[in-house]
């Protein structure tokens, strides 16, 4: 059996993690930003020791990690320069015209990857049909390639107007570039991101362009240090979609790394959901600073087409730049552990988007934080123990967190501490439930139905009350959480998606040419996953985005193979208006409807997953103490049982109010649920009611 | 432990919050009129059983701040409480009881728990087609643009009115889409009362009244808080503007007083002939948007955080029109009134405000078709486009002006891709205007231009509506005036901002979007900021050296970096 590496590099640590035998070794180590493959070597040093074996056991590496998103935020890419068609040089600084928050005078918006100066044209025009309306001329761009040249340019950004529809024009600047630039990055929007909407196509593009030099060259690095450490195998990537690339793809297309740290995570909930044979979950990771929120659905999280990177304001929507690549699609809140608290002009507690960080840390930390952080609500409401923090390796001070209760909360609002700790955790709590419950409705979705997967370091504190706001019944919180993402690097399979932008209105529609198109983009899919992997099974999934003309919404709609190579519009359209009606509770009677996106997903066929068994009741775990457990639902304290997870067998119990102890969190069960301990250590929350509340 | 119910009611003040959005959110994704989904040009709230408005979502208008705020209130008045029932849904799109025109509708559903009626929901969106003469300017009276649908029950006790449904389809051009967002907006209400409901069940609640007074008690707490901490004072704001067919003045005297802050516009001109006439509810909208904006923008809007802000205009002026002015186009003047508020809060209330940009939204729209004699087979095509753009915002007292971004109006611009699929038309330019900001310490957001034609073949009609021609934006405290709006066809005609012009085949129409005014000395700019103005030709070198003293050696070398792709 392959034995594999799973590596995850994130903002303070790089987790790894070893599947060898079928057996998980992980660590965590801190990240070294200079050099990031440097944790790597570390990381995987201490993983094959611990498991009593040499690196040159290991035969596949998968690896993800935020150096691309990062690079994005802090602007630290290569000197890139964009090619676009003339008139429309400020795309990605026009962005969608609008403000993101509308009460505040003094808003700014972010600066575009590429100042001005850097954002060349060329005449030439495409029209929506991908007919020329303007020809290119070849010597004009040669003569603008050559000024590129001069100025130093590493790497160039082509996006030209309606290349989605012929992108003749792009491949004939990318050759002139392939002459008379040879040692420039070059990345065509045609190519990275073939969907129509230029802003969003040229800021991928750009994006893309921006990100190239530097991802390759650290991929070209780590494929070499591995290789001198004892590791000399195959290297992939996880890409944001939720599958794995090959190296080469990924330092050609580096933006679909961008949030593949996250992916990874929603993959280690789908496989816990497989494993437990859950098919609607709703995974819940919440760590320092933000909470994620992603559905699963029949074991498979839901994905996306586009998303934002680079929130520039409180997390708001339109505040960050936009990517248009096939992504998992999440919530990110700015709710974590380390999230602070303050009292506002309507005197209401507010909770984030800032954060405490790791540095001063939450109130009792210790280290001069002075405002309360969720963490110090989670301390004083019992739910964290002051001796016995990330098992005993950071010491708390409750009486700094009373002080800084008093002080920013209690003081203002005439409340105790507990009060004011209790408003705290019940306001971050609705920030979360509420966004949840939007990004439900958003996808025609019922919680109730659902079950939730909690892990990170912060997720298991707060789970069984989002339960109850959600009215969700049943809450896994499974081993290993504290290296999720890296876990689920290793359960990926290979996969590529391939997206076009081809408007067909259902009147039109020409079964032939869609026949081919799905061809062509399978063709595309699956070379880019036998490149990964010579001889698996690879299977295709079809899916096309419509909407009733006039909309601008399109809903996702899947097309089972088989329809894919004998497209009949019949069909398609009773299958949209399920769809529609799925999520919309109507159909539109006598509107017509269309086609804009076809995306095809190719994959290797996932491994057969082993149920994890049913498990005898083993009666209650013992306690090892009791403490004092504040419980929102009731708004009162109760007395609850302190167990370890060391303590809880497969099929032992804990009858709630209890702490469930581990060295990486805690997990809180409430007086109406019990914890039960399944075959693979996965501890089980059964509420027993749906909601309450107080 | 103290009662558990404040940190009740602040939950479930952030719930109904999270529900209007959600409220909204879901008419966003279910309309059919462009400038719902594209341009987020709607409104959800909601409301007690009295009728105050509890929570609202945050959208792209301002414009039904408080315009929506109201339409309930009329319903109960129209109606009377004891003829709402279990199943009711309201209409209606009178300008004057809803949002200020026929093309805003809005619908209203009362929440019923154990047989009592607890409060509503309202939602409101611009739709594309009411009949009548179109979306435009050129209706004499109000009952030219299109069809009335006064305060009437669109459903009663679940079953809709049929007759109205077909009065509604045999009144408009797409009756089909018509309906569609009727019953969106029906369905997005639906959305929220059983959210609602759920809450209710959660907190076990009988009524809205502990939240609700909870709700406007801490708000107009807030507000006055805010209001209170000003010096009492009056002064005057006056802006002049392009008009229709003549300048119109806007003037305002602002009053702050303990508890309120009047504004009121006596004095500002008489209505117009045209549909750019203003009923009293969007003025109030928009006087209010910018004083929240700049005294109180954390505040969510209710009732009660809204009330201390008093509007007043005398009736017959053009800003308080009475039926049967016509007012199709009432955003064109409206998105005037924050600049002109602020004209007169800079006097009370220094550094604080914007000089004044664009203003309003710089929309057109072409009605394209094939040329008169033209042989284009298949290829011959159709179709209306609409297109929302924006000019320079003004230059605020420590930061330079947005380029190219909407206000007062948060509505977003379409793709150019997207608005190309729609028919016939080629946008064959859209970027940012040089040198359009107003000089000064910080300067005014650059205006844009466009270039608009058609495929080969075909002609079209532009219907523009665009303001700033002869009245730019004006400077604050020393800055200078911004670009103003300038409106070419490619065989040199210049045209009016406002109005329909026909554009023959093969030509073109140019605009040129204004610029935002600056604010303070040109003198006081930065020298980094003018050096990096310079070096993204976002200011031409001879202004470099006009407005801001740069040397000859100093913009050589500048432009010299900018050339080699430095960065400023």
């Amino acid at each position: 059996m392959a034995s594999r590496l799973g590596v995850d590099i994130g903002g303070t640590f790089t987790d790894v993690v070893l599947e060898h035998k079928g057996v998980l070794t992980s660590t965590k180590v801190l990240t070294t930003y200079a050099a990031p493959e440097n944790a790597i070597i570390e990381g995987m040093a201490e993983v094959v020791a611990k498991a009593g074996v040499g690196p040159d056991v290991i035969t596949q590496i998968i690896h993800g990690t935020t150096l691309a998103t990062n690079a994005l935020i802090e602007r630290r890419g290569a000197k890139t320069a964009l090619i676009t068609t003339k008139g429309f040089r400020d795309v990605i600084e026009l962005r969608t015209e609008s403000r993101f928050e509308q009460y505040d005078l003094n808003l700014v918006l972010p600066q575009p990857l590429l100042p001005r100066n850097r954002r060349y044209v060329v005449e030439e025009r495409m029209d929506a049909r991908g007919q020329a309306l303007i020809p290119l001329d070849r010597t004009a761009v040669e003569r603008l390639v050559d000024e590129l040249a001069e100025a130093g340019y590493e790497s160039v950004a082509v996006g030209l107007l309606h290349s989605y529809a012929n992108d003749a024009h792009e491949r004939m600047i990318g050759e002139v570039l392939a002459e008379r630039m040879a040692g420039a990055f070059v990345s065509l929007s045609s190519d990275v991101s073939p969907q129509m909407r230029e802003y969003e196509r040229f800021n991928t593009t750009i994006a893309n362009a921006y990100i190239k030099p530097l991802m390759k060259s650290y991929l070209g690095r780590l494929k070499a240090r591995l290789a001198g450490a004892g590791a000399d195998c195959p290297v992939f990537l996880m890409h944001s979609g939720g599958g794995i690339m090959s190296l080469e793809n990924a330092a050609e297309y580096p933006v679909r790394l961008v949030e593949s740290g996250p992916a990874g995570g929603a993959i280690f909930a789908a496989d816990i959901a497989a494993r437990h044979g859950l098919d609607k979950v709703l995974s819940f990771d919440m760590g320092g600073t933000t909470a994620k929120i992603c559905l699963i659905k029949d074991r498979t999280p839901k994905t996306a087409r586009t998303f934002e990177v680079a929130r520039s304001y409180r997390f708001k929507k339109g505040s960050g730049m936009p990517i248009s690549i096939p992504v998992i699609d999440m919530v990110e809140i700015g709710a974590g552990g380390g999230s602070l608290a303050h009292v506002d002009a309507m005197r209401q507690i507010r909770v984030g988007p800032e954060s405490a960080g790791s540095e001063p840390g939450p109130a009792c930390y210790g280290r001069g934080g002075e405002r309360p952080a969720v963490t110090d609500a989670d301390l004083m409401l019992g739910r964290l123990d002051a001796e016995n923090f990330a098992g005993g390796s950071i010491a708390l001070f409750p009486d700094r967190s009373e002080a800084a209760f008093v002080a920013e909360i209690g003081g203002a609002l005439g409340m105790g501490v507990e009060e004011a700790a209790f408003g705290v955790s019940e306001v971050v709590d609705e920030t979360m439930a509420n966004a949840a419950r939007v990004h439900a409705v958003e996808n025609g979705e019922d919680l109730s139905e659902y079950t939730m997967i909690a892990f990170g370091g912060a997720a298991p504190l707060h789970a069984a009350r989002l339960c109850e706001k959600l009215g969700i019944s049943r809450c896994l919180v499974p081993q290993g959480a504290g290296v999720g993402s890296a876990i689920g690097f290793l359960k990926a399979p290979f996969s590529f998606e391939a997206n076009r932008s081809v408007f067909m209105a259902m009147d039109g529609f020409d079964a032939d040419a869609v026949a081919a198109l799905f061809r062509e983009m399978e063709e595309e899919a699956t070379v880019f996953v036998r490149g990964c992997d010579a001889t698996a099974t690879i299977l295709t999934e079809h899916k096309v985005y419509m909407r009733y003309a006039g909309q601008g919404w399109e809903i996702p709609v899947e097309i089972p193979p088989e329809e894919a190579a004998k497209p009949d519009p019949a069909s398609l359209l009773a299958r949209f208006e399920a769809a529609y009606e799925a999520l919309f509770g109507r159909i539109v009677e006598g509107q017509a409807a269309e086609v804009t996106v076809w995306s095809v997903n190719a994959f290797t066929e996932p491994a057969r997953v082993e149920p994890v068994a049913e498990v005898a009741d083993g009666g209650n775990a013992e306690a090892e103490a009791t403490r004092n457990l504040f419980d929102p639902a009731s708004a009162a304290y109760a007395e609850a049982a302190v167990v370890s997870r060391d303590a809880l067998a497969p099929g032992r119990k804990a009858a709630g109010p209890a702490v469930i102890t581990e060295r990486e969190t805690t997990i809180i069960v409430p007086g109406r649920a019990v914890a039960r301990a399944a075959a693979d250590g996965t501890i089980i929350l059964e509420m027993k009611e749906g909601r309450a509340d107080g | 432990m103290a009662d558990a119910s404040r940190v009740a009611y602040q939950v479930m003040w952030n719930r109904l919050i999270s529900i209007v959005e959600e409220q909204a959110q879901a008419l966003v994704r279910t309309a059919f009129s462009t400038s719902v989904r594209e341009a987020g040009d709607l409104s959800a709230g909601v409301y007690n059983a009295k009728g105050e408005m509890l929570a609202q979502a945050v959208t792209g208008t301002p414009g039904h701040v408080n315009a929506m705020a109201d339409a309930v209130g009329h319903m109960i008045r129209r109606f009377g409480r004891q003829a709402m029932f279990e199943g009711d849904v309201y209409i209606t799109n009178d300008p004057w009881e809803g949002t200020g025109h026929k093309h805003d509708i809005t619908i209203v559903t009362p929440v019923f728990r154990g047989g009592a009626l607890i409060g509503f929901f309202a939602c409101t969106a611009h739709i594309t087609d009411i009949g009548g003469r179109g979306f435009g300017a050129d209706a004499n009276d109000v009952h030219e643009e299109g069809l009335a649908i006064p305060t009437m029950k669109f459903a009663e006790r679940g079953a809709v009115d049929k007759s109205l449904l077909a009065i509604i389809r045999a009144n408009v051009r797409e009756p089909d889409q018509l309906v569609g967002d009727i019953f969106a907006l029906e369905t997005c209400n639906e959305i929220g009362r059983r959210r609602l409901i759920e809450m209710m069940d959660e907190f076990s609640l009988d009524t809205l009244e502990g939240v609700s007074d909870f709700i406007l008690t801490h708000s107009r707490e807030a507000t006055l808080g805010r209001i209170n901490a000003l010096e009492h004072g009056s002064a005057e704001g006056h802006m002049r503007i392009d008009g229709y067919s003549e300048p119109i003045d806007l003037r305002v005297r602002l009053t702050i007083e303990t508890d309120r802050i009047l504004s009121d516009f006596t004095g500002t001109s008489p209505v117009d002939r045209k549909g750019i006439n203003v009923p009293l509810v969007y003025t109030k909208a928009y006087a209010c948007y910018a004083l929240k904006c700049a005294l109180a923008p954390d505040i969510p809007n209710n009732a009660a955080s809204l009330a201390p802000f008093e509007v007043t205009a005398p009736e017959g002026c053009i800003l308080n029109a009475l039926p049967p002015a016509p007012v199709a186009l009432r955003h064109v003047i409206g998105h005037m009134i924050p600049d002109t508020v602020f004209g007169a809060l800079d006097q009370l209330v220094p550094d604080l405000v914007p000089a004044e940009g664009a203003g309003s939204l710089c929309n057109f729209q072409v009605s394209l078709r094939p040329a008169r004699g033209a042989d284009l087979g298949t290829d011959g095509r159709r179709a209306e486009v609409l297109t929302f753009n924006s000019g320079g915002g003004g230059a605020r007292p420590s930061v330079d002006g947005l380029n190219a971004t909407a206000f007062p109006s948060g509505v977003m611009t379409m793709p150019v891709e997207a608005t190309e699929q729609v028919g016939p038309v080629i946008i064959w330019r859209k970027e940012l205007r040089n040198g359009s900001g107003g000089a000064g310490r910080t300067r005014g957001g650059l205006g844009q231009h466009m270039v608009v034609g058609a495929w080969e073949g075909h002609e079209f009609d532009i219907s523009a509506m665009l303001d700033r021609v002869d009245h730019p934006a004006r400077g604050r405290n020393g800055g200078q005036a911004g670009a103003p709006t300038v409106v070419t066809r490619s065989d040199g005609v210049t045209m009016r901002g406002k109005g329909k012009h026909l554009v023959g085949e093969g030509l073109r129409v140019a605009m040129d979007f204004p610029g935002g005014a600056g604010y303070g000395p040109a003198s006081e700019r930065k020298r980094a900021a003018v050096l990096r103005d310079l070096a993204e030709e976002k200011i031409a070198p001879e202004e470099a050296v006009r407005d801001y003293g740069l040397s000859e050696a100093d913009i050589a070398d500048a432009l010299e970096r900018a050339r080699r792709g430095e960065i400023f």
